[in-house]
């Protein structure tokens, strides 16, 4: 599914926080917005997947403005994965993988074997089909932040929103985690704050600062010593590692 | 690592065993609350299970001789309507807590939290002040429009700011406040001893009065909310993680808590309009029964109203039992069992 934004801006009274953004996320294409704290990142995650209205321009799924669209039509397309979300619930990791399913059941019914068979090939996906039965509040912050995603591939959609998915994982967890959005067909739009991951894993980087768009290309071409000195604040020099990986390395900072 | 892929369930409990664990547990709970209603209605008055049988049989057409006539009436007209209308107060009172816990994500919401009973006692009291205590329909009616205000005012509010968990929380106690407070003042104002006395035993919740048609009102409102709240059990699981995410997965929240809300509301009218404010058992029977099933709603619901219904059908007859001669209102009977019973469930949670 191609997403688009077209002259997005956003904001809460007395403050803009995304400010004419118009980008474009081909079908299958990964892109990854990176960007310092407070620089809209989530906010324009929130805009995409049509839970906050924009206050000028318009998101289009396909071509089409998403505007009025009822919520079950949006999910039908769309996962999001928020960056904190936590209960006091204590429902199961298959629970809450199946709430992924909501979107795609009648109300009369409960889950059904196809149902069942989507939780199933998601939790196999996140390695979390041995922690199935586990109650939410014996899960650890990596195992929350799966479980999550898990929901999301549960949904069954062509496009995937992802808010720093890769808080709280292991290395090991985030290196899978970044192969699998990298190897899905879907559409995935992820913030980042790894700017080395970002780069080895996505197609396209899109750098925010204060709310705008102010760089977007290949890793190598976004995550430049000026960018990160303009945007982040940072002294930085950016390399190759011994695999031949993008690294940014970072001087101490001068103050 | 090998071992365990033999052992390993598929995908949470195998969906054919966990059938018939619903299964099981929908036969059984639903043979407690019928041995609850039969033995409820046995408890306290010295009658025999024969002198029961031939007033109860005699009602619904069976052939058979017939009671005295004050003994026939103390059964059918007072003990049959008092265990039923226990078991459908009961029965609303935990289902709306089940959902007021959702939807505010608060684990510590009851029916009473929106302020529609508050509205109800001050309904009440305004009509026992008038003058018409005599009628117990004047004080129903009076309570049930109380009620209706109070959740008017409610969503009047409610309108401006939108329906946020916690807004739902402050406007529901701010409105309770509001009504609590014509409450107390219209008792100092213009009662008297006799009208305070009929209005705190009201108040504490009681089912002294229970009388047919306060049973019927109840079953079909119940029936219908029950079903309405049923429908959302989903979208009710969905909201556990938050507005966005449950937005995300396709739940029209505003939409979705503006029906459960109404539901709730006109469930908890009602029930507090039949007896009074019961207090704690809306409270405590969600979390019991989420800690015997889990907390996804489609089973939380019904068995809430299942558990809701025995534990007031028995916490009166205890009542009843307990004080003779006295009659205590109930609502006080609950609060004394339902505290050391909360204070159990929660530590078995471990959050104690």
């Amino acid at each position: 599914m191609r997403i688009e934004t077209r002259n997005l801006s956003w904001g809460v009274p007395g403050k803009t926080i995304v400010r004419d953004v118009t980008l474009t996320v081909s079908s299958g294409e990964t892109v990854g917005l990176i960007g310092p704290n407070g620089s809209g990142k989530s906010s324009l995650l929130r805009c995409i997947a049509g839970l906050r209205t924009p206050d000028a321009g318009s998101v289009l799924y396909d071509g089409e403005d998403i505007a009025g669209w009822p919520a079950r039509q949006r999910a039908l397309k769309m996962a999001f994965v928020e960056q904190t979300a936590d209960t006091d619930s204590d429902l199961r990791v298959a629970e809450v993988a199946m709430l992924g399913r909501t979107a795609h059941r009648s109300l009369w019914r409960g889950p059904d074997a196809s149902d069942h068979a989507q939780v199933a090939a998601a939790l196999d996906r996140l390695d979390l089909r041995g922690l199935a039965d586990r109650p939410w509040k014996q899960l650890s912050g990596g195992e929350r932040q799966r479980a999550h995603l898990a929901r999301a591939l549960a949904q069954d959609t062509q496009a995937l929103l992802l808010d720093e998915p890769l808080n709280h994982l292991d290395v090991r967890h985030q290196l899978e985690l970044m192969e699998l959005v990298h190897g899905t067909s879907q559409t995935v739009v992820v913030a980042l704050h790894d700017l080395a991951l970002a780069a080895r894993y996505c197609d396209r980087l899109v750098l925010m600062h204060r709310g705008a768009v102010v760089a977007e290309g290949a890793g190598a071409d976004v995550l430049t010593s000026s960018w990160l000195r303009d945007v982040f604040d940072v002294e930085a020099e950016i390399g190759r590692d011994s695999l031949g990986h993008l690294a940014v390395g970072y001087r101490e900072p001068a103050r | 690592m090998a071992e365990a892929t033999v052992l390993e369930p598929v995908v949470g409990t195998p969906e054919p065993v966990q059938r018939k664990k619903n299964t099981l547990v929908v036969v059984l709970s639903l043979v407690v609350l019928a041995v609850s209603l039969v033995l409820g209605v046995r408890v306290g008055v010295s009658t025999t299970w024969a002198e029961i049988g031939r007033s109860v049989g005699g009602h619904v057409g069976l052939p058979v001789i017939p009671l005295p006539r004050l003994l026939d009436s103390l059964i059918w007209d007072l003990r049959v309507p008092r265990v039923l209308l226990a078991a459908l107060v009961g029965a609303a009172l935990a289902v709306c807590g089940a959902v007021l816990q959702s939807i505010t994500r608060n684990s510590l919401a009851d029916p009473y939290l929106l302020g529609v009973s508050s509205g109800a006692s001050t309904g009440a009291v305004i009509v026992v002040v008038l003058g018409f205590a005599g009628s117990q329909v004047g004080v129903t009616g009076g309570a049930l429009v109380g009620a209706l205000v109070a959740f008017g005012l409610l969503m009047l509010l409610l309108k401006r700011t939108g329906l946020d968990s916690v807004r739902i929380v402050l406007t529901g106690v701010v409105v309770g406040q509001l009504f609590a407070a014509l409450t107390s003042l219209i008792l100092l104002a213009s009662g008297d001893s006799d009208s305070i006395r009929a209005v705190t035993n009201w108040l504490l919740g009681s089912l002294a009065s229970a009388r047919w048609p306060s049973v019927v009102v109840c079953a079909v409102v119940l029936a219908v909310g029950l079903l309405v709240v049923w429908l959302c059990s989903s979208a009710l699981d969905g909201f556990a993680f938050g507005t966005d995410t449950a937005s995300s997965l396709g739940i029209d929240v505003r939409a979705t808590r503006t029906v459960l809300l109404v539901t709730t509301s006109v469930l908890t009218a009602v029930a507090v309009a039949a007896v009074g404010a019961v207090g704690f058992v809306g409270l405590i029977v969600p979390h019991g029964v989420r800690f015997m099933v889990g907390p996804l709603h489609r089973r939380l619901l019904p068995l809430s109203a299942v558990v809701g219904a025995v534990f007031l059908v028995w916490t009166d007859a205890l009542t009843r039992v307990l004080f003779t001669p006295l009659e205590v209102p109930v609502g006080v009977f609950t609060a004394l069992l339902g505290v050391p019973l909360f204070l159990l469930v929660l530590r078995k949670r471990g959050e104690l």
